[in-house]
């Protein structure tokens, strides 16, 4: 360690200019009043209106940092100097990581509790789901398809005929987890081969080139996040997206297995352990789940919210409709995730 | 200090102080914080997830992983050597211009050239489009090519981005390699190929080796355009180890590995040639360029324009398209995208001072201790490390020893929070530790072309050891530091993974921005941040290319026209 310290020092003399004027005092961490920090896994795009109207009611400044990777690292890392007071990303699996991380602390709120369904929850106030988004089929428009089971991807009729992004994705290894609770481990392995073998392309881009590979011929159906129907279909007239968006229709899938129904994930958050500004992290997280907050989830990010009688944004409505979600808890999905993820290996799901 | 240990110099070389090797073997040392607290969480962890991980992942990673860089190798390889020997040796139309040309694609990120090449060859693309169109069909679902997302799409498109690495150090190595020895190699009966390849080539090896490592290693760890063209290297199954089975430990165990394999094959490059003495001659005339003539002289042009026309053209008017399309829509530019870019710029050049200061300390160092054996090389080697690492992985092994820094030096000063973190200084030591490896091999490259004897000749006239760097050698390093600055510069602007994790808050760079469009699924807005990193890449490359890169003493010769 004092090695490191020692080099630490070294590195500081020789970057002098690179502290001074790259960055400079600009950046000084919030500890005033009437800010909290946010590191978020969620794109700023799609918070900012949240966070925005968070700001314009509470007077509350958000300061927020974008990460991908490595927030638990980071704010571990950080330890109990860390700037941040909310943390929020998306899949209940990392959700999760943060609470067993330890970078979490319990949080009792009438509000919040009120507001969110206690499965989409932590029991001990630890986390929170914010809204949700079903993982659905996305189908050629003219295919006659009316219903359909996340088994039938793997009936031989849809051979070269499957798109989907890799199966190392958190979306998909939470679909998989939740297959394995449902039918098993060594049926699902047995599905995500047959699966594999209808692939109409390498496992990989993003939930959008499912429709748009629909579209270009490439596949007939693929499974992909809800969200993205409403942001191609809303798009522009004559953009691309827009093209793909209307290429596709939307199936909602269920389990082979009667009482089950379509494949949630959440997006949520967790008020930091050694948050500085506790009260208003707790603050924005009740802002979140109020009633215009979650229209907001539902309008602009096409996302279902979590709230009960917060209405649907119409095109989601229409393209996809309420949803009947599967009853399977979501820490029962969490906890099968490491092993979804191994056979994913195994089967070569993305090879 | 004349001694024992200057006995063992080569002639005319002093040992340097205590404070130079003092400076150099401490950023040595930082350069070994990550990595060491890499190991340390290694060491945190059973072995037993290794049986899944032989069984199932690490063959085909490992296999797919040297497919991939044995294909980048041998396109940057080919690509680079053959332009910038096609523009030393021969002269042909646009060449002044195309020598600099062939640089272009430095400024674009390998994940933007992926992405921008399957949309333009996507079926619903372009190009498929007009070929669907000349053969008369009216669907994708009767015709298209073969999906892009594969292993030779992968090479191709890292191929097209990476071979400046290797053009640029072969050309300045050409550059300056002396007429006459060629000249002596056709005098004694060898073609104008053989000269090429028995002269020029070897002479030409420890640059090839320095552009062609480069390529590799950023091939290595590229994340962004392997995984979306569906390519699974060693890479993406550390990323898929740690992000999916949240297993950090047995992800510092694979790239630890991975680490030793590539200082092992570093070692063993360095080892080939261990008998070979590079001497520079004293007294030069550079190579003077061949006029070619009719056919002859346009092939060699359309030659020499096809990769600038694939690495950087294409995909650049695909991007300048899809901003036009973006803007005539009603999008407009908006004030976050010109802060994100003030902020890419001051970034660039914080990593750009502080990589190239710690490169020129380290290898001046090294110099002047070099063959002592007291004192090896190994702290240039070190120094080198931060580019052997992914970028994410480096700034994960950098969060404890950096935050552990900041923490004491803010308890100390009676400081809140984590100052060095929330001013970006964190930020700029994690790039400019992992781009370290460009101006120290660059500046090492140029320092071993000086010969011992100028230093006597400056000290035995006066000068002071540092009045001798300062007035003597640091001019004639001018194009060696021009070169590793510009390398720098343009990579610290296209850095993603490490500004990711580091950044203090409200700080965008253009290339955050353009994740951030892209992981929201809206590429389309992300294609005027994609351009503005062109742009903003383009215009040093351009300039330091055509000032330093065309030594006066080499074209400002009166060419024979």
């Amino acid at each position: 360690m004092s090695r490191s310290l020692q080099r630490r020092a070294g590195a500081l003399r020789l970057a002098p200019l690179a502290a001074a004027f790259a960055l400079g005092a600009a950046a000084l961490p919030a500890f005033a009043q009437g800010e909290l920090t946010l590191y978020t896994t969620r794109e700023p795009g799609l918070i900012q209106p949240l966070l925005s109207a968070f700001s314009a009611q509470t007077q509350i400044k958000v300061n927020t940092v974008f990460v991908k990777d490595g927030l638990l690292e980071r704010v571990q890392a950080e330890g109990t100097r860390s700037p941040a007071d909310v943390l929020m990303t998306v899949d209940v699996g990392n959700l999760l990581d943060l609470v067993e991380g330890g970078v979490t602390q319990p949080v009792k709120s009438a509000a919040l509790e009120s507001a969110i369904p206690a499965n989409l929850r932590g029991a001990d106030g630890q986390w929170f789901a914010l809204s949700m988004r079903a993982r659905v089929l996305y189908a050629a428009k003219d295919l006659k398809l009316t219903s359909f089971r996340y088994e039938d991807l793997a009936q031989p009729k849809w051979k070269q005929k499957v798109c989907i992004r890799a199966g190392q994705h958190p979306y998909n290894t939470a679909l998989i987890a939740a297959m394995i609770a449902h039918d098993g481990e060594a049926k699902t392995e047995q599905w995500l081969q047959g699966v594999k073998a209808n692939l109409g392309r390498k496992a990989t881009g993003g939930d959008r080139d499912v429709a748009r590979d629909i579209l270009g011929g490439i596949c007939d159906i693929g499974v992909a996040n809800s969200y993205y129907v409403g942001q191609m279909k809303a798009s522009k007239e004559g953009s691309d997206a827009r093209k793909w968006g209307d290429a596709i229709k939307v199936i909602r899938p269920t389990f082979d297995n009667p009482g089950s129904g379509t494949h949630v994930n959440i997006s949520g958050a967790s008020v930091a352990k050694h948050a500085p500004q506790r009260a208003n992290a707790v603050k924005l997280l009740e802002f979140l789940v109020s009633e215009p907050a979650q229209r907001m989830y539902a309008q602009a990010n096409y996302e279902y919210p979590v709230r009960k009688g917060v209405p649907l944004d119409p095109i989601i409505g229409q393209a996809i409709g309420e949803l009947k979600v599967d009853p399977l808890p979501l820490t029962e999905i969490a906890k099968h995730r490491k092993q979804a993820s191994a056979l994913v290996d195994k089967v070569g799901f993305d090879k | 200090m004349p001694g024992p240990l200057a006995s063992r110099l080569p002639a005319g070389l002093r040992p340097v102080g205590p404070l130079w090797r003092g400076a150099s073997v401490l950023i040595a040392l930082g350069v070994l914080a990550p990595v060491l607290s890499l190991a340390w969480l290694a060491a945190g962890s059973s072995l037993a997830h290794w049986t899944h991980l032989l069984a199932h992942v690490l063959p085909s990673a490992a296999l797919n992983t040297a497919v991939l860089l044995a294909g980048v190798g041998a396109m940057v390889l080919v690509i680079g050597t053959g332009c910038a020997w096609l523009v030393t040796a021969c002269d042909f139309p646009t060449r002044r211009v195309l020598h600099w040309a062939l640089l272009l694609p430095l400024a674009m990120p390998t994940y933007i050239v992926a992405f921008a090449y399957l949309d333009l060859l996507h079926p619903l693309g372009p190009v498929q489009g007009v070929l669907r169109w000349m053969l008369g069909y009216d669907s994708p679902r009767q015709w298209r090519l073969p999906d892009l997302r594969t292993m030779a799409g992968a090479i191709f498109v890292l191929g097209l981005v990476l071979y400046p690495y290797v053009y640029m150090t072969a050309r300045a190595m050409f550059m300056t390699q002396p007429a006459h020895l060629l000249e002596a190699a056709r005098s004694l009966g060898e073609t104008r190929w053989g000269a090429f390849r028995r002269v020029a080539l070897p002479l030409a090896r420890p640059a090839l080796a320095v552009g062609v490592s480069l390529a590799l290693l950023e091939t290595l760890n590229d994340i962004g355009a392997s995984e979306f063209l569906g390519v699974n290297t060693l890479t993406v199954a550390v990323y898929t180890t740690w992000i999916t089975r949240s297993d950090l430990a047995g992800a510092a165990q694979i790239a630890c590995a991975m680490l030793a394999v590539v200082v092992m094959l570093v070692l063993l490059e360095q080892h080939g040639r261990r008998h070979q003495r590079f001497g520079s001659a004293q007294r030069m005339r550079a190579i003077r360029p061949r006029p070619l003539q009719g056919a002859a002289a346009w092939g060699a042009c359309a030659l020499g324009w096809l990769p600038v026309l694939l690495g950087f053209a294409a995909p650049a008017a695909y991007l300048a398209w899809e901003s036009y399309k973006r803007l005539s829509l009603g999008g407009g530019v908006s004030a976050g995208l010109v802060a994100s870019l003030a902020n890419t710029i001051t970034l660039a050049l914080g990593v750009t001072v502080a990589a190239v200061l710690a490169g020129l300390v380290v290898a001046w160092a090294v110099r002047h201790t070099a063959s002592t054996v007291r004192t090896p090389r190994w702290p240039a080697r070190l120094a080198s490390l931060g580019y052997a690492l992914p970028g994410t992985v480096l700034a994960i092994g950098l969060l404890t020893p950096a935050l552990g820094l900041d923490a004491l030096l803010a308890r100390s000063l009676g400081l809140p929070g984590l100052p060095l973190m929330a001013a970006g200084v964190v930020l700029v030591a994690a790039c400019a530790i992992r781009f370290l490896a460009m101006p120290v091999g660059g500046i090492e490259a140029g320092l071993a072309r000086i010969p011992p004897a100028l230093e006597q000749a400056a000290r035995s006239l006066g000068e002071t050891p540092l009045g001798a760097l300062r007035r003597v050698h640091l001019p004639l390093l001018r194009p060696a530091l021009a070169a590793s600055a510009l390398l720098v510069f343009v990579d610290a602007m296209k850095e993603l993974p490490a500004t990711l994790l580091l950044r203090p808050a409200n700080f965008d760079t253009l290339a955050t921005w353009l994740y951030a469009e892209a992981a929201r699924g809206t590429y389309e807005e992300g294609a005027i941040a994609a351009l503005a990193i062109v742009v903003a890449g383009l215009l040093p490359v351009a300039w330091l290319a055509r000032t330093q890169l065309a030594l006066p003493h080499v074209d400002a010769l009166p060419a024979p026209e």
